[in-house]
């Protein structure tokens, strides 16, 4: 048993598991915007407003970007965890990017709420 | 191919380019050029050739070996860029010349062919490789033919480290990372109908390095002397894991 891990829950079953499954609402979200291009050829502004305004793809959207957020992690966490031996530069890496994806999602619900 | 004087056989000559460090004389490791006349028509193992090197021509080539018929799991090494027994390695398997051999990797090298097993132990005896059960009967435990089979696939592991080393998971953690022969004893014990550990066990498996570093790529598979299914035996124990926790 290892101890002392900074992944996503400290659970390899987890991790394992929210990976998955981030990856499954990241795919459902790519075929849903695919298929309403596909059906409003050609789209207008308001059509666009009003699909991020309905209340379910404000929760869908949401819910993509915290997918997005938490699959990055867990797949970086594991990349540098990998290849970069030196504990202090993978520190450093890793904290910025949590910063990073942080501001990704803060700015992204920013983004999401303003329409 | 060329006549041997004296006998009728008839030999062929086969490069070898075999790795070689002596950390006591050599500041680094360097790759040796032999050649050796061996026997046509007769399909020579690559344990008996470099033995033959090492009798005749070098006797400072250090390698293992034992049983010479794959049991024992002493001569693992690389040859021509996979894993493999060299007593069950015959040389017609193998195209490429010279033969290129060269130490397990991921192991530290001790001296020439010779690696240290020692990280490989160190994650086998994490896993218990023992029976856990507090109260066994006084006389025998009995298992049903078809509890015995589950262990099918799995008890014939010889430990050779072939699979372990040739996994790049296990090459980034040797520390934290089990590798597919401590995985494949793991879920040997587990899927044991004498063995009551089975909480511990899949707790001790539960961290996100143990079992989880295995990403699915094979090698293991593709290289086991004996056959076996390492990566099959880690998706059973995620599938365990995953019974315990719901
Ligand atoms: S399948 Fe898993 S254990 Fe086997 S070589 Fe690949 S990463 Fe290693
Ligand atoms: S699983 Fe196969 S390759 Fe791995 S140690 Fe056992 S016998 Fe060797
Ligand atoms: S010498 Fe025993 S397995 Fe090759």
């Amino acid at each position: 048993m290892v101890e002392s891990v900074s992944s996503w829950s400290r659970n390899g079953l987890r991790d394992f598991l929210l990976q998955r499954l981030s990856a499954v609402v990241i795919a459902a979200y790519i075929v849903t915007l695919v298929f309403y291009f596909a059906c409003h050829p050609a789209l207008q502004y308001y059509d666009w407003e009003s699909l991020y305004t309905a209340s379910w793809m404000r929760i869908f959207s949401v819910l993509t970007l915290l997918s997005l957020i938490i699959h990055a992690w867990i797949g970086m966490w594991t990349v540098l965890t990998d290849y970069i031996k030196w504990i202090l530069l993978r520190g450093l890496v890793q904290a910025v990017i949590l910063l990073i994806l942080s501001i990704c999602f803060i700015w992204g619900i920013m983004i999401l709420w303003s329409v | 191919m060329s006549e041997v004087i004296g006998e009728s056989t008839t030999t062929t000559a086969v490069q070898f380019s075999i790795y070689r460090y002596n950390p006591d004389k050599d500041e680094a490791p360097y790759m040796q050029e032999y050649t050796l006349n061996v026997p046509a028509g007769v399909d020579t193992m690559l344990l008996t050739a470099l033995l033959r090197i090492k009798d005749e021509q070098d006797p400072t080539l250090s390698l293992r070996r034992s049983c010479r018929e794959g049991v024992c799991g002493s001569d693992g090494m690389n040859v021509n860029g996979r894993n493999c027994l060299a007593c069950i390695t015959p040389l017609s398997s193998l195209a490429k010349r010279p033969i290129v051999v060269r130490p397990l990797p991921g192991l530290p090298v001790m001296r020439d062919l010779i690696v240290d097993m020692e990280p490989f132990f160190d994650q086998y005896k994490k896993v218990k490789p023992w029976l856990q059960n507090e109260n066994p009967p006084a006389k025998e435990h009995l298992q049903s033919p078809q509890e015995r089979e589950l262990l099918d696939g799995l008890y014939e592991c010889i430990l050779c480290a072939c699979c372990s080393s040739s996994c790049p998971s296990f090459w980034w953690n040797p520390d934290k990372f089990l590798g597919p022969a401590a995985l494949l004893q793991a879920y040997r014990f587990l899927t044991d109908s004498r063995d009551k550990g089975r909480a511990e066990r899949l707790k001790d498996l539960s961290d996100p390095y143990s079992v989880f570093r295995c990403r699915s790529i094979m090698n293991c598979v593709d290289v086991c002397p004996k056959g076996l299914n390492p990566t099959k035996a880690i998706g059973k124990i995620r599938k365990e894991l995953l019974k315990e926790e719901i």
